[in-house]
This record gives C-alpha cells, structure tokens and sequence, in this order.
C-alpha cells in the first residue's frame, strides 16, 4: 500500500513541523476558548430571556463554536501550502514516485489530528464552564470538527495550490468563509432569523450540520435533524478530498 | 554510447485569453524540441528567460504535459510511464527543495521515503552525500540557517538522495556569489566523475555552461537553435578577435595593412583601436605585427579575445543572452 505508506510519511513530516513552531496551534486553539469566555456569558443572558432560542445557552453555543473550529481553523491551511510550494517543496515532491493523493492526504491528515486535539479541549472548557450535553453527542461533535476540517483543509490546499499567490487566495477565503458562517448560525440559531433569511440559511449544508450537533446536544441521536448533519458532513469529506485530489493532480498545479 | 534521455518532437501550447478580434488564442511555449543525452554526459540547455527552458524540463520532468511530442528517460516512456521515470530521475527546481523549518537531516530521510527508501539506508546515504557535498555537521541544522551556496548544495544532496542515473539542475547557480558558484561547479562536475550521473543543467550564463558543459543546447523561442560542443560552438563565429592599440592617425593605415596581412579579417577601426577576425589569433599575431613594423606601424598594445559563449549566442539570436532578464 503506496498510497498509506506515502501518506503516513507526509503526515509525520508535516506533524514534526507543526509541533516545531506550536504557536500557530496554540492562536488556534485561543479562539474558540475566547469566544467561549468572552462572549458565551453575554449569550446566556440572552438565551434567558429570549423565546425560541432552542434551549441552553452552552447547549447551542458549543455545537456552533465546534463547527467553527472545524472550518475557520482548516480553512487558513492553504497559507502554509503556498510558502511550502513557493520553498520548492511541493514541486520536489511532486517528482517522486509517491501518490499524488498522499501529497493532499497526509497533509489533511495532520490538519485533522490537530482539530481532533483543538475540539477536545474546547469540549473540556465547555463542560468545566457548565455545558451538559449526552457524552456520545460530545464525541459526536469532537468528530464532527475533525470531519469538518478534513473538508475544509483539503479544499484550502486545493484553492492555494491554484492560485499560488497569499494575495489572491486571502480576499478568495473572505469571500467565501463569512457569508459561509454568517449563514450557519454560529452564535445565534438561525430560528431567531426572519423568513427570508432562514430559506436563505437552508441552502447552508454547515447550518444543517450545526443543527444536527445541536440535536444531538439535546439528547436527540435518532432524529431526522441529527442524521442529516452526519450525513452532510460524510458529503462534505468526500467532495472535499475529491476536488483535493483533482488539484493535486493536474499538470500545471 | 546509449542515449539516457531521447525526446523526440516535443511541444507545449497553452491557451491564453485572446484580447481583440482575430487575435491568436494560444502560445507556443515549445515548439518541436529534439534533445538527445548520451549516459555520462553534463549536457547545458541554455537560452535567455522565457525561451522555454524551464516548460521544456518540466515536461521532461513529468510536471507538465506535453502537447506533443514523445520522450524515453532513463528508459521509461514519458506518456505511459511517468512513475517510471520519477524513480529514475532526480530533479532539483531552481525555487529550492526544502522547508526552512525543517531540519537538513529530516528532510533528506522523509525525502528518501517518498522513493520508498528504508529511512536507515536514506540517514546512510545523506550523510555521505553531505560529506561530499562539504556539509558535513549540517544533519540538525536548520535548513533556512545555511547560507546560498550550502542550501544550494543541499538542494542537489536532495535530488541524488535516491540515486538516480539522470539529475536535472534549474538554474543552479542563479543567486549565488562567484565563489559559491564556482564551489558548485566543482561539486557538479564530481557528481558524473565519481557518481557517474548524468547531469542535465539549464542556465542562462554562458560561462557556466562553458566551464561545465560537455555539449550545449542553445534554445531560443522555444526551438533549439544550436548544439554542440562549447569549442564547436565558439568557432562558429568565424574564430578570435584581434584588437590592436595604435596612435588614432594611424588607425586607418593599420587597417588596411592587416587587411592585407590577415585574410578575411575584416578589420574596422574604431578611433585608436583596430579589430579584426582571426581564425587562430595567437598563430597570426607574429607574423600581423611583423608585417604592421615593417609598414611602419608603431603598435602600442595588443590582445587576443577569445569568442565566448555569450559572442555565439547574440550571432545565432541577435540578442544578448542578458536582454532577456
């Protein structure tokens, strides 16, 4: 198996160097805990008080911050790929014998492990600052962050691979990110939003995958809403890999 | 005498946005390239930037398609068997080849393992190749702590890591102080003397290619417009160039009398300075400056320029080779 034995030799070249320089781990892991302490309080209040909120305030604030996780903190990966291309890296590899997918896929990899490690530790913030939620929909969610990145980070390799220039891809992830995040229901579930917002929203595959975390948060592991998260975020990996791989493999990339 | 790398009729076309009616809607980056290496041979492909070079070791490198055209390197057909050719080939890219976060050791060994190489015999092998390559104690180094010509060095280490029987260098020495180039070269030249690569180099300096080179393509807009050995390539242009110091009064007498002592000269005066062609430069300046006293001449200075590199490539182009930076 070429493809495992390549891909496990990318994944822990680029692993050694993401622990060499932690810090970029570490400000991705400060939002999320950020977001948690600055700005979950002063949603509390207003889960209080509001009706149609759908429940806790932990109980809608995690899933949304976990999902958050999974796309901003993958999404910002191409940055790295364009100084490894620009450093010759991706060409000198490119010419060996190894599976291009295994260029994309141990990189994804590492990516993963690290949002593994970054959900987890936000689920344990969460749960000290007074979350309660089922433990499965905790694990649920941990891997949903994971699965999340895997899309994301590959498709952002895939954009940088592309367009090779920091200039061109860094208005390319605005553009695209916001409006993404906006539209999902991070901070707020989209049920406050009014009508046409909310149809606007359902086009969102990352509203439905939050909703589906959210369910699940409230105990709800058979429901429709719940099943349709898993199921999204199960598209998303492969149409993420798969237009990964394209990338990887063209001629010009 | 077996051909390593056989590429026949090679060409890349891209599309490109046509602007304006009637407007070409796509280039020709190469156009029908030959190029034949001998095993053992440092062959220079040489031409200004944006002639084609780079696109043309790309395809040969299997990072680009071509759109026509077939090639055999190192015995694997370019179109059917591309990972054949990988594993034979070592390709150092003139962007570099390593991260500067990553250490010297740590790079060479993952590198080695792309080429399905046990990690041992990889940390075996790269240490000898930086010994070779005068790296020695780099192996915990950063890579982005070395110096041009040592990350330079380090690049070629990478591209032989797996040894390959064919290495193509991209502009090696572009960035790199005299005297790390010249440090180079001798590394280069050792690479087929003891390792018995064959080395393929493009670069645009004419004295690298002359210093180093066994046999040089000459390519300009995408075509090979000459090839040949440095020496073949020099007499060319008709041989060495004569130029003679005289009082400015007697520039017009000179050139005539050389005229006559030097056949097919052609010489032209240039206010004190006369120049004429010669076949063999040294030969005739005993009997042209015999001949200029017995006129009555009174030479104050000579020299004799052999042709370079850089005197064949603006006779076959027209252009200078440094135009095209």
């Amino acid at each position: 198996m070429t493809l495992f034995r390549d891909s496990w030799t990318v994944f822990s070249r680029a692993m050694r160097l993401s622990l060499r320089e932690p810090i970029w781990v570490v400000f991705g892991l400060l939002q999320p805990i950020l977001y948690l302490t600055l700005f979950g309080p002063l949603l509390k209040a207003i889960a209080a008080t509001t009706p149609g909120f759908g429940g806790e305030a932990w109980k809608v604030f995690v899933p949304g911050l976990l999902v958050q996780l999974g796309m901003f903190g993958a999404s910002f990966v191409g940055f790295g790929l364009i100084s490894e291309w620009r450093s010759g890296v991706i060409e000198r590899m490119r010419v060996t014998p190894a599976s291009r997918a295994a260029l994309l896929i141990g990189r994804v990899a590492r990516d993963v492990l690290v949002l593994f490690v970054q959900g987890s530790i936000l689920v344990a913030v969460a749960l000290a600052m007074g979350l309660r939620a089922p433990w499965w929909a905790l694990g649920v969610g941990i891997v949903t962050v994971a699965l999340l990145g895997a899309c994301f980070s590959s498709l952002s390799y895939a954009a940088a691979l592309k367009l090779k220039s920091e200039d061109a891809f860094a208005p390319l992830l605005n553009g695209i990110i916001l409006p993404l995040a906006l539209l999902s229901g991070i901070f707020l579930p989209m049920t406050l939003a009014p009508r046409w917002l909310q149809h606007v929203s359902d086009a969102n595959p990352l509203k439905h995958i939050i909703d589906g975390v959210r369910a699940m948060f409230r105990g709800e592991l058979g429901s429709s809403t719940s099943l349709w998260g898993i199921g999204l975020t199960l598209l998303l990996v492969v149409v993420g890999l798969a237009a990964g791989t394209r990338v990887f493999q063209r001629e010009s990339a | 005498m077996t051909a390593i790398l056989e590429a026949r009729g090679l060409t890349k076309t891209y599309k490109i946005r046509a602007r304006g009616k009637g407007a070409p809607n796509t280039v020709e980056a190469v156009k029908g390239v030959d190029i034949t290496v001998t095993a053992g041979e440092i062959v220079g492909f040489l031409g200004p930037n944006g002639a084609g070079k780079t696109t043309t070791l790309r395809m040969i490198t299997t990072l680009l398609d071509p759109t026509g055209g077939t090639a055999m390197v190192a015995g694997h057909d370019l179109r059917t068997d591309a990972v054949g050719v990988r594993r034979s080939i070592g390709y150092v890219a003139q962007m570099g080849t390593t991260d500067p976060n990553a250490l010297v050791g740590e790079e060479l060994i993952d590198h080695a393992r792309l080429y399905g190489i046990d990690p041992k015999v990889a940390a075996e092998r790269g240490r000898r190749l930086l010994a070779d390559l005068d790296l020695d104690g780099m192996w915990t180094r950063k890579c982005g702590s070395l110096s041009g010509g040592q990350r330079r060095r380090l690049d070629i280490a990478m591209g032989l890591v797996h040894e390959p029987r064919l290495v193509f260098l991209d502009e090696p020495s572009t960035g790199l102080d005299p005297q790390s180039r010249a440090n180079l070269w001798h590394h280069i030249a050792r690479l087929r003397d003891e390792y018995g690569t064959t080395v393929f180099i493009t670069t645009h300096y004419m004295d690298e290619a002359d210093a180093l080179c066994d046999r040089i393509l000459i390519i300009d807009h995408g075509e090979i417009v000459a090839e040949g050995t440095p020496e073949e390539l020099k007499r060319r242009i008709g041989g060495d160039q004569v130029i003679l110091t005289v009082a400015p009064a007697d520039a017009e007498r000179t050139a005539a009398a050389a005229a006559t002592l030097v056949a097919d000269s052609r010489p032209e005066s240039d206010g004190g300075e006369v120049r004429l062609i010669s076949a063999d430069g040294g030969k005739a300046l005993p009997s042209l400056l015999a001949g200029l006293a017995k006129a009555g001449i009174d030479v104050q200075g000579v020299s004799v320029r052999r042709p370079t590199l850089d005197d064949v490539f603006l006779t076959l182009t027209g252009r200078s080779l440094r135009d095209g930076d």
